[in-house]
């Protein structure tokens, strides 16, 4: 699976660096950085829930 | 044997209910109801980007209502009352039709509804911001360029329906009955900084004072605001009233139905409110062991946090398992202009207010509350990695001394 995110859409709320930090990452300069585009299945579960949790609903799960 | 769930309620709170009973193993029906006909959306842009710009109502369809998951969605359908022994609900639809319902279990989440002035009614130009219609006929009065608007209540809403106006270049009063604004979720220092915010952005703020009565003109058969009269014996002109004086709970329909009501529906430390019923979201007073509160929370993160643990607590009550005490970290959000306010935890105003991190003079800072020895509350402006880093000090239940010397050195 491959975490997508739509910088567009994304505020930095950080929400999701609280859920996954194996994955999110929000710096200093107050922009998310991806860690880890491609996380492995065991990650699955915080993903979905960093996915239902975005306040601005810009991060999405492509599976391929 | 399949069971039938109703859910009452298809915002944040009832659809994630709904979601988790679905994918977490309910196999009967899941009934939601809704008396808006547009739900299920999400309400934080209704104040923000949805106010500020065009966008439809469709691109603010919640995250969780995306899915197909087979339910059986009746919108403009209301709840009328509930009958606890018989497992039964009354309804009504929109069109006057009434029916029975009966229920295995059942999620309440009929949320709360935006408070209004006195004798407000119809006025053209006096708005409250809770719903998409609410939201579009704001919208519609900002686009038609008024000359100023009056925003009454300086919480959280009021200041994101200030900011938003202040972006689109219009006039704008902030009135706010207390001293300081938001003093009770921040307490008295950090409420002053928030208010500094809006005068630094040219907003006209009128701190300790209320709504005496709104003026307004009879023309075309319509009553129209034209402004505003306030209790410190001063007249403000306006076209536009936007009230941002907090929310009633809709347990109306409760009363009398044996379930506990107290500004709120009183449930367990499960959310169960009795036998096969759970209340989330809005709604929902329980109480929080970890900060030895009564806790109903607004937040749109509890809304769905708490939809996600009453429909577990449902699934557990079926399968005869042992429910999980609901008692996270609360947090939330506000954006006004170019400010992120984030808070996790609950302080309260006589908690000690320490800041830790960065300058309150620039707006970007860190601020932590401290109660009884324990960090209670974390507050950001505009460094979202520390709260949402330091809420799991909170969760940890760390003490404040420990907590500030982590966070200094962050």
């Amino acid at each position: 699976m491959r975490v997508v995110v739509d910088f567009d859409l994304c505020e930095s709320n950080a929400v999701c660096m609280g859920i996954a930090p194996e994955i999110f990452e929000v710096r200093d300069d107050d922009f998310l950085y991806i860690l880890d585009e491609n996380p492995s299945e065991s990650l699955r579960a915080k993903l979905e829930e960093s996915v239902q949790r975005c306040p601005k609903q810009a991060i999405s799960i492509a599976e391929d | 044997m399949t069971s039938t769930a109703v859910v009452v309620g298809a915002s944040l709170a009832g659809t994630n209910a709904a979601r988790t009973l679905r994918l977490e193993g309910h196999e009967g029906e899941i009934i939601v109801l809704d008396p808006d006909l547009r739900a299920q959306y999400d309400r934080p842009p209704l104040s923000k980007e949805f106010l500020a710009g065009n966008l439809d109502p469709e691109r603010i369809m919640l995250q969780a209502a995306k899915e197909d998951l087979g339910l059986d969605v009746r919108l403009g359908t209301r709840a009328t009352a509930l009958d606890l022994i018989e497992r039964r609900l009354s309804t009504q639809h929109l069109d006057g039709t009434l029916e029975f319902l009966h229920y295995d279990c059942l999620v309440i989440a009929t949320g709360a509804s935006a408070r209004r002035l006195p004798d407000t009614a119809g006025v053209a130009g006096v708005h409250v911001v809770r719903t998409v219609d609410d939201s579009l006929s704001l919208r519609a009065d900002l686009e038609a360029g008024p000359r100023r608007v009056v925003v009454i209540g300086a919480g959280f809403i009021g200041g994101e329906v200030a900011a938003t106006c202040r972006g689109r270049g219009l006039e704008v009063t902030l009135v706010e009955a207390m001293p300081v604004p938001l003093e009770r979720a921040l307490g008295a220092a950090m409420g002053e900084v928030c208010a500094r915010v809006h005068i630094d952005h040219g907003v006209d703020v009128r701190l300790g004072t209320g709504v005496e009565r709104l003026e307004t003109t009879h023309a075309d058969g319509h009553e129209r605001v034209v402004g505003v009269h306030l209790t410190d014996g001063t007249f403000v002109e306006a076209d536009v009233v936007v009230v941002g004086i907090g929310v009633t709970v809709n347990t109306g329909w409760l009363e009398g139905s044996g379930l506990t009501l107290d500004d709120g529906i009183v449930c367990d430390d499960t959310l169960l409110a009795a036998p096969g019923v759970v209340a989330a979201g809005d709604i929902a007073r329980y109480h929080s062991r970890r900060f030895d509160r009564s806790f109903r929370i607004e937040h749109w993160e509890h809304a769905i946090a708490g939809g996600e643990a009453a429909a577990r607590r449902l699934l557990a009550e079926q399968r005869g398992e042992a429910p999980t005490v609901f008692d996270p970290v609360p947090w939330f959000w506000s954006d006004q202009y170019d400010r992120k306010i984030q808070l996790s935890g609950r302080p309260e105003a006589t908690d000690i207010a320490r800041v830790v991190h960065g300058s309150v003079d620039e707006f970007r800072f860190v601020t932590m509350y401290g109660r009884e020895g324990r960090l209670v509350g974390v507050l950001g402006m505009n460094r979202p990695r520390h709260v949402i880093q330091l809420r799991g000090l909170i969760e940890e239940g760390a003490s404040f001394d420990d907590a500030c010397a982590r966070a200094e050195s962050m």
